[in-house]
């Protein structure tokens, strides 16, 4: 296997695009990062998303934007692992360049949320759950993930606004990110105030619904020095996953696909937790931020709001996250979110992170997770 | 939802039939055709009590599209006296205080909307367990 390395990144502003398709925005985000690289060669285009078909009804979703791109008669392929679809694209153009396949690769995480109402994405987005025995039931995602955050609150004697710090981590970084949805600051007031989505969670816990396309150009690190910007090494890229339903599992706050991802992630780069610089969260929701920080290794069981409270999840911190804002912040355009991430990543780890940056960053990490903990797609990025 | 998909899941939907590993004892709801713990294959039916505690809850507000006349409804994990958790549709608790470790029972009730297809969808929910009535002193 070789080496692969990432030479160019571009981004959407995530928003409510009322104005632009899918194709556009998934254009926008190719383009920009074959300028950013300064290679006009691509020789595979993998495209992440989650739910084209039921939010646009388009499927054949990787030859449309190949298509619009300029891209035929390439090969392209979309790429569908739920929420954690973004991530599982640049996944497999990592294996793509590193088999020897190809090598030039395009990965493109895209959503279009906003063609449809609440209702319409509410069950959109509840495809990620088991049709027949949660979705079926009328339980929707973020009523999944009520229910995980109360029996946590339960089992750890936690209090709701013990969340609050993730949310208002996020916003404060979201601030400093001129692609970011939600840029304004929040406080634990907002936080507090904030109403009920499905009790505990309220709106201020979960990740908005919107627009966004993010991609990555890759090819293999020994030829990525012809590339424009500091190329970033894909140091490990690892993906595992769990049950559909939530309530199959031992224990439903033991996120096993997280924890399993992230141990072959360290074990490809030869780091530990400790070692990491930055760590780009799934922050869906507080109580996933909270799940995941557990099961990768960054916090003991029941401990990771320990983490938010005493600030090292801040850009200053020893382990901060969400650094451009997180799904939170930034806005969770759903198959797009994965891309996001990795695009951030590099940010840092190229020193272009801006009022963001995270000082002396070299190796960052971002997970990328699918269903409530069923598909978790990790990569660590190193310069 | 076409009917298909209802008519197949009579037994879970109607009897809450599981499986169960004839190699390691270990039981399933929804019902599997592999054993998770030992792998085996070929498991056998296992219907079970339908009673159960509740290991979480929430209620929804934001519907999914087929669900809002019933909506706001509350939803539960319930784990059934035999080990598994089930997630289904809470009933009967208007008024009632829900608290982690309720017990609950299984009732088979309306679903969801009938509207966009015509028939009706009926399977089960829990509600809180209504004691067996005692003869008074």
């Amino acid at each position: 296997m070789r080496d692969v390395s990432i030479i160019g990144i571009g981004q959407t502003v995530v928003a409510e695009h009322w104005d632009r398709s899918i194709r556009d925005l998934a254009v926008e985000a190719a383009l920009k990062a074959r300028q950013d690289a300064g290679v006009e060669r691509v020789d595979a285009l993998y495209v992440g998303n989650m739910l084209s078909g039921e939010l646009n009804g388009q499927e054949n979703l990787a030859p449309l934007v190949a298509d619009a791109a300029g891209l035929p008669p390439i090969e392209a392929i979309k790429i569908e692992a739920a929420c954690a679809s973004g991530g599982a694209a640049v996944r497999a153009a990592a294996l793509a360049v590193a088999s020897g396949a190809h090598d030039y690769v395009l990965a493109v995480g895209v959503e279009k949320m906003t063609d449809l109402l609440t209702d319409g994405v509410t069950s959109a987005l509840a495809m990620a759950a088991d049709a027949d025995y949660e979705a079926g039931h009328g339980v929707s995602f973020v009523a999944l993930n009520a229910m995980l955050m109360r029996r946590y609150m339960h089992d750890f004697k936690a209090k709701h606004e013990e969340f609050a710090p993730f949310t208002v981590n996020s916003h404060r970084n979201a601030a400093r990110n001129p692609y970011a949805m939600y840029r304004q600051p929040v406080t634990v007031e907002d936080f507090l105030d904030s109403p009920i989505v499905s009790d505990p969670i309220n709106i201020l816990d979960s990740a908005g619904i919107c627009d966004g396309a993010a991609a990555v150009l890759l090819a293999p690190a020994a030829e990525a020095r012809r590339s424009r910007r500091p190329p970033v090494r894909i140091a490990a890229s690892a993906c595992a996953t769990d049950t559909v339903g939530l309530a199959e599992r031992a224990d439903p706050l033991v996120w096993q696909a997280v924890a399993d991802s992230a141990r072959l992630a360290y074990r490809q780069a030869k780091v530990q937790p400790k070692d990491v610089d930055l760590f780009e969260v799934h922050d869906a929701f507080t109580i996933v931020s909270v799940l995941t920080l557990e099961a990768s290794g960054f916090a003991d069981r029941g401990s990771a709001l320990k983490l938010a409270a005493e600030g090292r999840i801040a850009l200053e911190g020893d382990i901060p996250i969400c650094t451009l804002g997180g799904l939170k912040g930034r806005g969770h355009p759903v198959g797009a979110s994965g891309t996001y991430q990795i695009v951030e990543v590099v940010q840092q780890l190229r020193g272009e992170a801006g009022a963001a940056q995270v000082k002396g960053a070299k190796i960052g990490m971002a997970q990328s997770v699918g269903g409530s903990g069923s598909v978790a797609v990790t990569h660590i990025l190193q310069v | 939802m076409e009917l298909p998909r209802y008519h197949r899941m009579r037994r879970t939907l109607y009897r809450l039939e599981g499986s169960a590993c004839a190699a390691c004892s270990k039981r399933y709801f929804p019902p599997r055709a592999v054993c998770r713990v030992c792998r085996a294959a070929g498991l056998e039916p296992f219907l079970f009590g339908g009673k159960g505690t509740l290991y979480s809850y929430t209620r929804v507000t934001q519907a999914p599209r087929g669900f809002a006349s019933v909506a706001p409804y509350a939803v539960g994990m319930v784990r059934l006296e035999e080990g598994p958790i089930v997630t289904a549709q809470l009933t009967d608790v208007d008024g009632v205080d829900l608290t982690i470790g309720l017990a609950v029972e299984m009732v088979t009730r309306k679903i969801r909307d009938a509207a966009e297809h015509g028939f009706i969808v009926y399977g089960y929910k829990f509600r809180p367990l209504i004691r067996e009535a005692r003869p008074q002193p």
